[in-house]
């Protein structure tokens, strides 16, 4: 039963990551993206999957996906039914999975954040229903496949396994939120493991969203930098296997990591805009410490949200430098939405997934093309590709609506 | 784990504005008038049954956060002010609200408006307009208003997901990170979700709203209403056919006593109710069908049937309610509300509905 539950008097238990899936323009797993994030490389280019040529910006982060998709439990008629949304999450999951060394199971928790789901059997929905004369063709698997919580469903299904669902929508906070819940399911006992994550495919509705907003650079996306000029847009996911460390122990398995806190919290400033003085993300940083039990002075770096908005990073820097104290002048900080872009559900469980690789590889993701610090930056930015001795790590992302959520992993030796 | 209690309810149905209207509709038992909804391109309209314009402009809608917002907003602005009437969250700062919204379809109507402009010329298209598609709108908006919400949370998934929300709720408050959970399910309406309803289950008759239920941990604030159970999450698949979750659900409900009342989400779609009816074919109790009374309103409806429930208990008519949600696509999960004989119900109606089936 989902309530009552029973919950365990005893202290919550240690959540550990014995699996992690990526896909970003970067490429695909582990490798590249930990060679793409390590030196910095970007991966933006013209945007080839709708026609930009009326937007401001022209350039996103796209995935180059695999001709064919990893054998899993599905046919070959569901798999067809895949948009490049869903095609992301299985590959990102499967990956997860495999490395987990998981076999097949029931009530399997499966939380995810996203923004859009599958926004573009939407679009084909509305393009066709107002053109005349009227056809119907495809549109029933439009409507159905549309829906975020089918295309988990399928993709627990490819991995032979069946469970309770969750999809969180708090716009670019989902991906976080997704990892968090999972980590408060099992904490609180409801499971022993869960698969948590976030994904998001390019859409031309968002694209056009976030150009309309003026939100999008048409320069290169710098976050931090004081000549920064906007976001830019990329597409991808991440899936992380979590477990209770003594399942983890039991079974032997390989650990990547260990999530140690989590906070969220809502502003209530604005719609799309964070508080200036970043109050609420202050909060979420402090509450995601308390749990993980950490003073910023053991943190050892930063994924910032960082999206390279002028409001946004002014206002997580203020808050990064409210919240570090002191530690802040030697505190390295990046946005890994530097090298591809802003993955908005998606994009805090793949910045989940490269704070892992800082852990597990020991160096820290730069950000090439940024140059000038915005004064408000009482902290460094990594510019340049750099290795480091990296313990604790601290994640932000931050949503329209005004979810923030903050992650803390632990190195495991 | 802490005992949960229902603070108060909100409505905002077709039937009108309160649970007031929602519980007059249920009690006489009538499906409420069908309007028609143009389909641009088809001479054949589709019937919806429309919120009503409310008799008085309500006094929220001068929010200065709430003069672009859509109507799911409304409705969940409405509903949420309605179920914490009591609680005058405004007048302590200290006091923590949690809010959890639960949608399917979510914002269509900027949704729709704003992918049109783009299709049209994406350089003219409104920017007032895309902040307002994404699902986590209503959920902002009604923390603006509140001003006190310090958790929140936007959940999407198919009707029963709702459930997963007060679920939610109840953690949050076991875990005293809040001193209430507001949790909301609600939609909006406009012609392409009709059309797309249309395409998936032909007879069901699209409706909008919102419903919401206030928790909290102490009795003495409630309605007299006490959560007793929320079954597992039940997810369909190849393994485990909508039947087979449905039966699940049903029996992890238990066997009901005498006096206790089901409220279903069986309407009028024969394909898609089967499951449920199989589910519940032994249930000899009184029995409500609020979708046969107000039509198809997807997350909203959920949330009505919860609204409903426990309304009938909070009332005196029933010593406990059972809630069944048979979702469309992903799962079917139940709950089941008790009175709370330790607390003071203070909605009292006294009259038997005539929407209840012995």
């Amino acid at each position: 039963m989902l309530f009552p539950t029973t919950s365990s008097p005893q202290a919550p238990p240690r959540v550990v990551i014995t699996g992690a899936g990526i896909m970003t323009a970067l490429g695909r797993g582990w490798k590249p993206n930990a060679e793409g994030f390590r030196t910095g490389r970007t991966a933006f280019r013209p945007v080839s999957h709708f026609n930009v040529s009326r937007q401001r910006a022209k350039t996103a982060a796209e995935v180059d996906l695999p001709a064919t998709l990893p054998p899993t439990r599905l046919s070959a008629k569901q798999t067809a039914r895949f948009d490049r949304a869903a095609s992301l999450l299985l590959l990102a999951t499967h990956e997860a999975w495999q490395q987990s060394g998981w076999e097949p199971m029931e009530n399997l928790p499966f939380v995810l954040g996203t923004t859009a789901g599958g926004m573009s059997f939407g679009e084909a929905y509305f393009r066709q229903a107002v053109q005349t004369p009227r056809r119907h063709r495809h549109q029933p698997t439009r409507a159905f496949h549309y829906q975020p919580q089918v295309q988990a469903r399928t993709v627990l299904e490819a991995l032979g396994s069946n469970g309770p669902i969750t999809i969180v929508s708090n716009a670019c906070a989902s991906g976080s939120n997704a990892v968090g819940h999972a980590w408060e399911l099992i904490r609180y006992g409801q499971a022993e493991r869960a698969l948590a994550g976030g994904y998001d495919a390019l859409t031309e509705l968002v694209f056009s969203g976030f150009d309309a907003l003026q939100a999008l650079s048409t320069t290169v996306c710098r976050p931090f930098d004081a000549r920064r000029d906007g976001l830019a847009l990329g597409e991808g996911a991440a899936v992380v296997a979590l477990e209770t460390l003594e399942s983890a122990r039991r079974r032997g398995a390989s650990i990547l990591g260990e999530l140690i806190g989590y906070g969220t919290s809502i502003d209530h400033h604005h719609l799309t805009q964070p508080h200036p003085q970043g109050d609420t993300t202050l909060m979420v940083m402090n509450q995601a410490c308390a749990t993980a039990g950490v003073t910023p002075e053991a943190v050892d770096y930063i994924n910032a949200h960082g999206t390279g908005t002028v409001l946004n990073d002014s206002s997580e820097a203020a808050a990064i430098s409210r919240w570090a104290g002191r530690r802040a002048a030697t505190l390295p900080v990046s946005s890994t939405k530097a090298s591809i872009g802003h993955l908005l559900g998606a994009a805090g469980a793949v910045e989940a997934v490269v704070c892992l690789m800082t852990l597990c590889e020991q160096w820290l993701p730069p950000e090439t093309l940024f140059e000038t610090p915005d004064p408000a930056c009482s902290f460094p930015i990594v510019h340049r590709p750099q290795d480091a001795r990296v313990n604790t790590v601290l994640s932000n992302s931050f949503g329209f609506g005004g979810v923030n959520a903050s992650l803390v992993l632990r190195r495991w030796t | 784990m802490s005992r949960i209690f229902v603070t108060r309810l909100g409505a905002v149905s077709p039937a009108g504005w309160n649970v007031a209207a929602l519980r007059t509709a249920l009690d006489r038992g009538n499906p409420l008038p069908a309007q028609s909804l143009a389909r641009p391109g088809w001479e054949k309209p589709l019937p919806t049954r429309l919120v009503p314009n409310p008799s008085v402009r309500p006094e929220f809608l001068t929010h200065p956060r709430l003069r672009r917002t859509s109507p799911i907003t409304h409705y969940v602005v409405a509903s949420a002010l309605e179920a914490t009437a009591r609680l005058r969250v405004d007048q302590d700062p200290r006091f923590r609200l949690g809010l959890v919204v639960c949608l399917q379809s979510g914002c269509v109507n900027y949704s729709c408006r704003f992918y049109e402009e783009t299709l049209k010329d994406p350089a003219t298209a409104s920017p007032l307009l895309f902040p307002e598609t994404v699902y986590a709108a209503p959920a902002s908006h009604l923390a603006a208003v509140l001003g006190n919400i310090s958790l929140a949370s936007s959940l999407v998934g198919d009707p029963a997901t709702f459930l997963q929300g007060l679920s939610l709720g109840a953690q949050w408050l076991d875990e005293n990170r809040v001193d209430a959970c507001l949790v909301i399910g609600a939609e909006e309406i406009n012609w392409i979700l009709a059309d797309a309803l249309w395409h998936l289950e032909r007879p069901a008759i699209l409706t909008a709203g919102a419903g919401a239920i206030c928790l909290c941990r102490e009795p003495e604030p409630s309605i007299g209403v006490e959560l007793a159970a929320i079954t597992d999450a039940h997810t369909y698949s190849t393994q485990n056919t909508r039947t087979q979750a449905a039966r699940a659900m049903r029996g992890q409900l238990g066997k009901c006593s005498p006096g206790e009342l089901l409220c279903d989400g069986v309407g009028n779609s024969p394909r898609t109710d089967a499951a449920e009816l199989n589910a519940w074919r032994d249930w000899t109790g009184p029995r409500m069908s609020p979708k046969h009374i107000l039509g198809e309103g997807l997350m909203a409806a959920a949330a009505w049937q919860c609204v409903a429930a426990c309304d009938a208990v909070a009332g005196g008519r029933f010593a406990a309610a059972n809630v069944s949600l048979v979702g469309s696509n992903q799962q079917a999960m139940g709950a089941r509300f008790v009175r709370a004989d330790s607390a003071i119900s203070h909605l009292s109606t006294g009259r038997s509905p005539g929407n209840i089936r012995p």
